[in-house]
């Protein structure tokens, strides 16, 4: 019995059938190759651009450079634009990750009367677009008179950005073992080392998520910037007043350096992140 | 109060303790004492409220009514961080973010003692794991990880240690082992151990004082030995071991025993062993102590006749017999395979017989299948 | 009694600056809204006149656009769906230790500004890109077919730049899924797509609500996608919003407008959740 076994001949598979079982094995990882190719295709371009020899408009290639990477400066404005992009990013990021975690932690960890009502008021500048979110404030700011720029662009971006703080945050208190806190709690840890030891160093990563998203959405918005900045430029601003004209090729190379920047950051946070838990 | 309460030693009395859930009673007014220095093992199925009143021991659950003493101090509303009692959680709950070091030396840490280093491995050796200080919880083994618990909890000193199910998550022989372990650390610490577990066994080799609870209240409480021999209610009786019930009325009385018709014929039992309250009564007689006899062997003691083994399993040690009673009743007998005596077939008419001093018996009024481990009831509903 | 103030404590900060800076407006919006200009004023003043013909006028005037919006959003949300998915599915479940790297490479494009990458679409579809003339010379296309301003480009971009927010709410609740409950349903005779329909798919539920709701509510109310890809044919309700503000300072029109967006936007999301029934976005 086990000799014809060993007798019958290896049976060959044709290619054909071979290539088909290997994509049909692998469907969901090419698919995956192919969306991560379309996300990536503007980056590439704009990074590829970035090395451009434009001149005054990129739109056309005229041949390889390094000198706006030398200079990411050089255009009028972008230096400025960028700075003020991550001042405003910086101040929104601290106040909404603070405000936020602070009504994460009540809404996460507290039974209270008017939670879901909370709730509610949370869900709602994530279900107003932003057109709406900018324009509304504008009105107010009009009203108050009060002009638009630097100040009025930071409370406006705190606004969109609180909802996700929120959001993020009460996802990881959410995920947070009760169990623990009691531990703590039984091995004489009052309410507040409690919260200092076990609660605060297990949610630190959904409030680092937080802040990062914060920043990104914040660093990145265009609509409600344009509403309430008045003459103030910001980066994506920028990018759309000269898309007119012409975008110089250092802003290419500012939104590149940004993404491998940010790559980077992630990268060895997550590194970090690791060794810690190890 | 703070200070005193964390201080506190001594007996653990809770007092008409209840814990009800809107309109469902989980720990339904319960009054025990535990005594210092003992290991005692609260023993009960799924869902009768054992984590329920350790959490209020704890103090980690506000108790609805009643209240706890530790010695003379109440601490019935006293917050969980100024009680001396420490928790080994049924899941562990070791903190993710720190060290098996950090993990134990936590408590201290909170109460600012300052011969961390030394305490800490000491107990780690204790617990036989000094190499896993610098490894986080997620690096160790079910088994580990228990031990690390434990460790954490008892190297507070604390009066009183609860383990709810510590054991539960771990393999049948990893358990056996840790239940040695378990003793032995008592022993050695000399600390009061409060154990929850649903394993009977576990809380038989374990604990010098057994409660068996139900639907939140304590159903008897005593030795492993006192509430084997001498159950008091039919559900200890079929939850600890197995027991045959036998349905009777009490008919007389000759001296220290109790004269009980079952069926129409008489046995005997002794008085200090009935938990009837009026003349109707169950006489309880453990499967081990029957003995089986052909009907024309003579026997003493008390005797039932005209059985007839209706199966016979063997099981190395023993031969377990089922034996059809002329009123219908199966007893279940268990006999050592110890002499030479050829064991008895299916179909044999026999008598079955038993030391009278064996004989328990309860209220005539209980379910005596009450705490079987398969009640009738549930087969019939299928 | 602390323990009952703590919570409303912490709420406090946060609900005052939201009530001042998010509540505040939006009633202040509604006020705008039924303003008209003061005869013989200024341009960009207006007094209370409690005219809610603004509403009607409004929309009867940007039809069109509004429905754009809706169709626009609701193509872009299907698309980001179709491609955030098996993504997302992938990145929980096949790519092993890179699963971090995979989820840091979704958000990465995040921090080339959006708008660069809006452009960049604009010139690799444009006429000097290499998409067109590479799909002339195949006869894909015919010469004068273009593939910028039009609803195409439009849906493609808002589907791109909404991506990121699809796909992560989607990969958290696929990544909570325990694999052993997927290789239970295969051990109860369950095949691939039953397994999926019956398991993978409602337990991904409240991802799929998130993700769907996160795209659609920013892309009906786009403006810079149509602005940047589209032509005057593609215009949406946020491009007259915008203009109404900035260009024709008509601000009742663009208060009304922006109300009427917000409410309908939020009636179909209460429709939608109810449907759904999920809470575990809130
Ligand atoms: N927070 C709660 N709300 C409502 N009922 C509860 C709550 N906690 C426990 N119960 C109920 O109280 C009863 C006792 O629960 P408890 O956890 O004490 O059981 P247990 O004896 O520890 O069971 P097990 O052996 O399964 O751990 C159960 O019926 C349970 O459903
Ligand atoms: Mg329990």
């Amino acid at each position: 019995m086990s000799q014809k076994i060993q007798q019958a001949p290896i049976p060959t598979i044709p290619l054909g059938a071979r290539i088909q079982r290997w994509v049909g094995r692998n469907l969901i990882k090419i698919y995956a190759f192919i969306a991560f190719t379309y996300l990536f295709i503007p980056v590439a371009y704009t990074f590829a651009f970035s090395f451009n020899d434009s001149g005054k408009s990129n739109l056309i290639w005229k041949g390889f450079t390094l000198d706006n990477w030398r200079n990411p400066c050089g255009a009028p404005e972008v230096c400025n634009a960028l700075g003020n992009s991550i001042k405003i990013g910086l101040i929104a990021t601290i106040f909404s990750t603070i405000l936020g975690t602070m009504i994460a932690f009540a809404i996460g960890r507290h039974k209270f009367k008017g939670r879901s009502t909370s709730n509610l008021l949370i869900f709602l500048p994530m279900a107003t677009p932003e057109i709406v979110l900018g324009a509304s404030l504008l009105s107010l700011f009009l009203v108050l008179e009060i002009n638009p720029g630097f100040w009025p662009t930071v409370i406006a971006h705190i606004v969109f950005c609180i909802s996700f703080v929120v959001v993020t945050v009460k996802a990881r208190i959410a995920s947070l073992d009760p169990k623990l806190e009691q531990a703590a709690m039984d091995l004489y840890a009052n309410e507040f080392q409690t919260f200092r030891r076990v609660t605060l160093p297990l949610v630190a990563p959904g409030i680092a998520g937080a802040a990062l998203l914060a920043f990104s959405l914040s660093f990145d918005d265009f609509i409600i910037t344009n509403f309430n900045s008045g003459t103030l430029t910001t980066f994506p601003k920028f990018i759309y007043i000269s898309a007119a004209r012409g975008i110089p090729a250092q802003a290419n190379v500012i939104g590149s350096a940004m993404f491998f920047l940010a790559l980077t950051l992630v990268i060895v946070g997550q590194l970090a992140n690791r060794r810690r838990v190890r | 109060m703070t200070k005193a309460s964390i201080e506190a030693r001594g007996d653990l009395r809770l007092t008409r303790l209840t814990k009800s859930y809107g309109d469902f009673t989980a720990v339904d007014d319960l009054s025990l004492t535990i005594p210092k220095g003992s290991f005692f093992a609260l023993l009960g199925p799924s869902g009768c409220g054992k984590t329920t009143t350790l959490r209020m021991i704890a103090g980690l659950e506000e108790p609805t009514a009643g209240s706890i003493y530790l010695g003379e101090t109440d601490i019935t509303t006293t917050k969980p961080y100024q009680r001396p009692i420490n928790t080994v959680f049924q899941n562990y709950a070791l903190f993710p973010h720190l060290t098996i070091f950090e993990n134990i030396a936590f408590g201290l840490r909170r109460r600012g003692k300052s011969d961390v280093k030394e305490a800490v491995e000491k107990v780690l050796n204790l617990v036989e794991l000094p190499h896993l200080a610098q490894r986080k919880p997620t690096q160790l083994s079910g088994g580990q990880q228990q031990r690390i618990a434990l460790a954490r909890a008892i190297v507070n000193r604390p009066a009183l240690l609860l383990l709810d199910e510590p054991l539960g998550a771990l393999d049948l022989k990893l358990r056996r082992q840790m239940q040695i372990e378990l003793k032995w650390i008592q022993k050695e610490v000399g600390l009061t151990f409060v154990h929850v577990t649903h394993d009977q066994e576990e809380a038989m080799t374990m604990a010098d004082t057994i409660a068996v609870m139900n639907e939140g209240q304590i159903e008897q409480m005593g030795s492993p030995a006192d509430l084997y021999d001498n159950p008091e209610t039919a559900y200890v009786a079929n939850f600890l071991g197995q027991s045959n019930l036998i349905k009777g009325t009490i008919s007389g009385n000759d001296g220290d025993s109790q004269i009980v018709d079952l069926f129409g014929q008489k046995i005997s039992l002794p008085k200090s062993r009935s938990h009837a309250v009026d003349n109707s009564t169950y006489a309880g007689i453990r499967p081990e102590k029957f003995r089986i006899s052909l009907l024309e062997t003579p026997v003493k003691g008390n005797v039932l006749t005209g059985g007839r083994i209706e199966d016979v399993s063997y099981i190395g040690v023993s031969t377990q017999y089922q034996v059809e009673m002329p009123w219908g009743q199966e007893l279940m007998v268990f006999e050592q395979n110890d002499d030479g005596v050829a064991p008895f077939k299916k179909g044999d008419a026999v008598n079955i017989s038993w030391e009278p001093a064996f004989t328990f018996g309860l209220r005539g009024d209980e379910d005596a299948t009450a705490g079987s481990e398969v009640a009738p009831e549930v087969l019939d509903e299928e | 009694m602390r323990k009952i103030r703590t919570p409303y404590l912490l709420l406090l900060p946060g609900f005052a600056f939201l009530f001042t800076f998010f509540i505040l407006p939006i009633i202040n919006l509604a006020q705008t809204s039924t303003q008209t200009r003061i005869p013989g004023g200024d341009t960009g003043q207006y007094e209370q006149t409690l005219r809610f013909t603004n509403y009607f006028d409004a929309f009867i005037e940007n039809r069109e656009q509004f429905t754009r919006s809706f169709v626009y959003a609701l193509l872009a949300t299907l698309l980001a769906l179709a491609i955030s998915y098996p993504l997302a599915y992938a990145i929980a479940f096949k790519s092993g230790k890179y699963k971090n790297v995979l989820l840091v490479l979704v958000i990465a494009p995040f921090f080339t500004s959006f708008l660069l990458r809006t452009i960049a679409w604009k010139q690799i579809l444009g006429e000097e890109g290499f998409v067109v003339p590479t799909l002339r010379t195949f006869g894909i296309i015919s010469d004068s077919t273009t593939l910028t301003s039009t609803s195409f480009a439009v849906v493609m971009g808002m589907t791109y730049n909404f991506l990121p927010f699809m796909t992560l709410p989607l990969f958290a609740s696929i990544d909570r899924i325990d694999p052993k409950t997927l290789e239970a349903s295969g051990d109860l005779y369950a095949n691939g797509i039953t397994t999926f329909r019956k398991v993978t798919l409602p337990l991904s539920m409240p991802g799929v609500v998130a993700g769907t709701l996160l795209t659609f509510i920013p892309a009906a109310g786009d403006y810079v996608n149509a602005a940047i890809l589209g032509s005057p044919n593609t215009k949406m309700l946020g491009n007259v919003i915008e203009s109404r503000y900035f260009r024709v300072v008509d601000y009742p029109t663009a208060a009304a407008l922006s109300f009427t967006l917000m409410v309908a936007i939020l009636i179909l999301v209460t429709l939608y959740i109810r449907k759904v029934g999920t809470e575990e976005l809130v």
